[in-house]
């Protein structure tokens, strides 16, 4: 168990004491957060034996941080550290301290079922920020309908999903991909798109929504789709075939270390992505990933996600400087990172619209909350509980960081379940 | 002498089994809440495929390091079935195909692959939980054994058997479930695996199997096999050149290993409630190696107790210290191997029984040494 250093309560002195002292002496000598926390009796606010006290509420954090995932986990562990930190600091939840079990997924998903079943039935904990990849919420599901938990899941995933026991706040497939396609078809006319990703679930759902819109919606033509074991870093049969088929796009689902290889594969093949010809649209490639590309094999590529760094808006700038505060300087923040930011805050703002901490009814508070302090801009929680966000195009610059060249006019509705899509 | 022609069991053997059957029947049940003791019915399911190394690498020196293939067949195949039970047209009426597993509708998959088919028997899956490693296992014996490859070549194909299949299975994700597994597994016959009262029902089953297990490689090692098996481990050649059919033998122990690997995974699906191939591939089964090696690989006991302090020492760090905790379970492996080359069951037997004899014989220690052991007191040792 490690808890965020603010989140321990004092010790040496009973707060039961000073909560009656309190009540002795008059109220108004202390905090508002005190009186908040007196006006939501314990008893009133956990009907179900959760972990919550007079002055504490515990909540979990399921992440990898060993294995082949922790490189990709930790800005989500940052980000909800940050988050409930600041939580913390504004008074907390009901006028209790967020405190945090954090546990280790170890990239397997077998553990990642042990450690949720530990959190929910051990430790009782109010609701679980966690997971990465599908294969881990794939394997916690089970657990968290069965113990009635509650998950806020921060990826950009393939959809088909929507369990009452879980919050998405990434982008379903169909708001990363829609968006983009149409961008990409209207700036740059493009008409025919070569597909190809990592084989896993993820990118083969992504691309048969994305060649549904291309044939269907768009009157454009699919030249070629392949897929790649994750891991794997030969790609010069694909750029050898997107040299002969000459595609306008070429539409990337590469993930993890095998995007280190395509990209730098590609650029000393001679396509240069900054000529757009032909154009690189990416969905799986945010900042974090550039890191490990390194910016200037990137260079000229655009990203489809909801959310950038270099966003310009108040809420981010204050976002960007807290993340660089609390995790250094040099730290890159990417799409999920963002979201996972906004699990803490969307829990936060349902518990108090239920006014209670039980998992039934901070599900039913939770549909419809708006959070207009979030990073990527105004975000609402749909019924089918994932995110209303924009989708936005990034151009990648050398420095690692994307120009957003584009964005939605409106927020785009989540569809797990796409009709003419399957 | 004679006890030990006749009996399956030395005295003191006798009361190793007891001990262990107290310890998992009473002592964890009694100590653990229904959490715990979920996770002890999972470390256990390891015990089986550690017993199983017991056989072949601490009896018949036939290192495996790809015990996680037969380890995984038989979960998957008890996956399998509890997959299509699961899948139901009625839960997956919102698949653009119900009545096929999830993962097949989203691989586009219109019909379940015809391999399938017999899965939706229980009778079928049962046997084959426990065939199919064997027939694996029986496939890459012949091919290796025949050819007389043994040693660290042995372990290396092995090996690359559990990288081939993983890559098969997350390769094939449309008939496999690929990278995810086979997941969201519910009822077993219409009894629901995931409640607790269910869960304690599994601990037990495993339990009892786990003792079944135990018995027979117990008796395999009390027979003449095991003790060609130990004399092949020793001099190949000379077992060969008497006249024995070495390459049988090493077929047959390590299809044994198999099986008893296959029943691990069977359970093991049952009580976690799925199947990944992330317990199919190089690291799961090279960790099956060291439970065996921390419990002792000559002895069965022991690696019943290694594969439970091995995983418990996982858990225990893990939740504890969630950045550090491989570095304790490194130090740990490290602190086993320099200390006690023989594992908890050398510990056991080299420096606790010796002290408790000598307890037992407290009045007279000093006489010990000088007289000359009786056969029964060689045996016992």
């Amino acid at each position: 168990m490690s808890d965020t250093p603010s989140s321990k309560p004092p010790k040496g002195f009973s707060r039961r004491a000073m909560m009656a002292t309190s009540a002795a002496f008059g109220a108004a000598l202390f905090a508002p957060k005190n009186l908040l926390a007196q006006s939501y009796p314990t008893a009133e606010v956990n009907t179900t034996g959760l972990a919550v006290t007079d002055d504490t509420v515990t909540v979990g954090i399921l992440h990898s941080i060993t294995g082949t995932m922790a490189i990709s986990e930790t800005g989500s562990v940052q980000a909800e550290k940050l988050a409930i930190k600041q939580i913390n600091d504004m008074g907390g939840v009901l006028g209790r301290k967020i405190e945090v079990i954090q546990e280790d997924g170890a990239s397997d998903w077998p553990t990642f079922a042990e450690k949720a079943r530990k959190l929910l039935v051990n430790d009782k904990v109010a609701s679980v920020m966690g997971c990465w990849t599908s294969a881990s919420r794939k394997a916690v599901l089970p657990v968290f309908e069965q113990h009635n938990g509650f998950l806020y899941y921060p990826t950009f995933y393939e959809g088909l999903e929507q369990s009452p026991n879980v919050i998405y706040t990434g982008q379903e497939a169909t708001q990363q991909i829609i968006a983009g396609l149409d961008w990409v078809k209207e700036t740059k006319g493009a008409n025919t798109f070569y597909l190809l990703g990592s084989d896993y679930i993820w990118p083969r759902t992504s691309n048969k929504i994305a060649r549904k819109h291309i044939e269907d919606f768009l009157g454009g033509k699919v030249v070629g789709e392949e897929y790649y074991p994750l891991g794997h870093t030969q790609f010069n049969s694909v750029i050898n075939k997107i040299r002969l088929r000459k595609p306008d796009v070429i539409y990337a689902i590469v993930v993890g270390g095998s995007n280190v290889a395509f990209y730098k594969q590609l650029k000393a093949a001679g396509i240069d992505m900054t000529a757009e010809d032909p154009v690189l649209l990416t969905i799986s490639v945010t900042e974090d990933e550039i890191l490990g590309i390194g910016g200037e094999n990137m260079e000229g590529a655009y990203a489809c996600m909801k959310y950038f760094q270099s966003l310009d808006n108040p809420n981010n700038a204050a976002f960007v400087k807290a993340f660089k505060e609390m995790w250094g300087e040099d730290i890159v923040i990417g799409d999920v990172t963002q979201a996972a930011y906004l699990g803490p805050w969307l829990w936060k703002a349902a518990v108090e619209a239920a006014g209670s901490f039980d998992v039934d009814k901070v599900r039913e508070a939770q549909i419809g909350i708006e959070l207009d302090t979030a990073p990527e801009g105004y975000v609402k929680v749909h019924e089918n509980h994932h995110l209303w966000s924009k989708t936005r195009v990034g151009l990648a610059k050398p420095d690692g960081q994307y120009e957003v060249v584009f964005e939605t006019a409106e927020l785009v509705e989540p569809d797990p379940f796409p009709e003419g899509y399957q | 002498m004679t006890i030990s022609k006749t009996s399956l069991f030395t005295r003191q053997e006798l009361i190793g089994f007891i001990v262990l059957a107290v310890v998992i029947f009473v002592l964890l049940p009694l100590a653990l809440d229904n959490f715990r003791l979920n996770l002890f019915g999972k470390y256990l399911t390891y015990a089986f495929v550690a017993i199983g190394l017991v056989l072949c690498w601490g009896a018949g020196g036939i290192l495996s390091l790809g015990q996680g293939v037969f380890f995984g067949l038989g979960g998957y195949c008890m996956a399998m079935f509890l997959k299509l039970e699961a899948s139901t047209p009625e839960n997956t009426s919102i698949q653009s195909t119900p009545g096929i597993p999830d993962f097949m509708d989203w691989n586009q998959l219109t019909e379940l692959p015809s391999w399938w088919v017999p899965f939706y028997s229980l009778t079928f899956s049962l046997v084959a939980v426990v065939i199919v490693p064997v027939i694996f296992a029986f496939i890459i014996g012949v091919a290796m054994f025949r050819r007389r490859v043994g040693g660290v070549y042995f372990a290396i194909i092995t090996q690359a058997f559990a990288a081939i299949l993983t890559i098969l299975i997350i390769g094939q994700q449309g008939y496999t479930g690929g990278v995810n597994g086979i997941t969201d597994l519910r009822t077993l016959k219409g009894w629901d695996i995931r409640t607790d009262e269910a869960k304690e029902v599994l601990y037990y089953v495993n339990g009892v199997l786990l003792f079944v297990v135990l018995v027979i490689a117990q008796f395999v090692r009390k027979s003449k096999l095991g003790r060609i098996l130990i004399a092949m481990r020793d001099q190949e050649d000379r077992v060969r050149f008497s006249g024995y059919d070495v390459a049988g033998f090493k077929i047959f122990i390590f299809c044994l290993g198999a099986a008893f690997a296959g029943i691990g995974g069977a359970m093991f699906t049952l009580q976690v409630g799925f199947m990944s191939p992330t317990l199919v591939g190089i690291v799961p089964s090279i960790e099956m190696v060291i439970f065996c090696a921390v419990g002792g690989r000559l002895s069965i006991l022991g690696a019943v107790y290694g594969a439970l302090l091995v995983n418990w020492a996982k858990t225990t760090f893990s939740e504890s210290f969630p950045e550090l905790w491989l570095f304790g379970l490194g130090g740990l492996f490290i602190a086993v191997v320099m200390l006690f080359p023989n594992g908890l069951a050398g510990v056991w037997s080299e420096k606790i029984m010796p002290r408790i004899a000598g307890l037992m014989e407290g009045r007279k220690p000093t006489a010990k040494p000088l007289v000359a052991p009786s056969p029964k007191e060689k045996e016992a040792a």
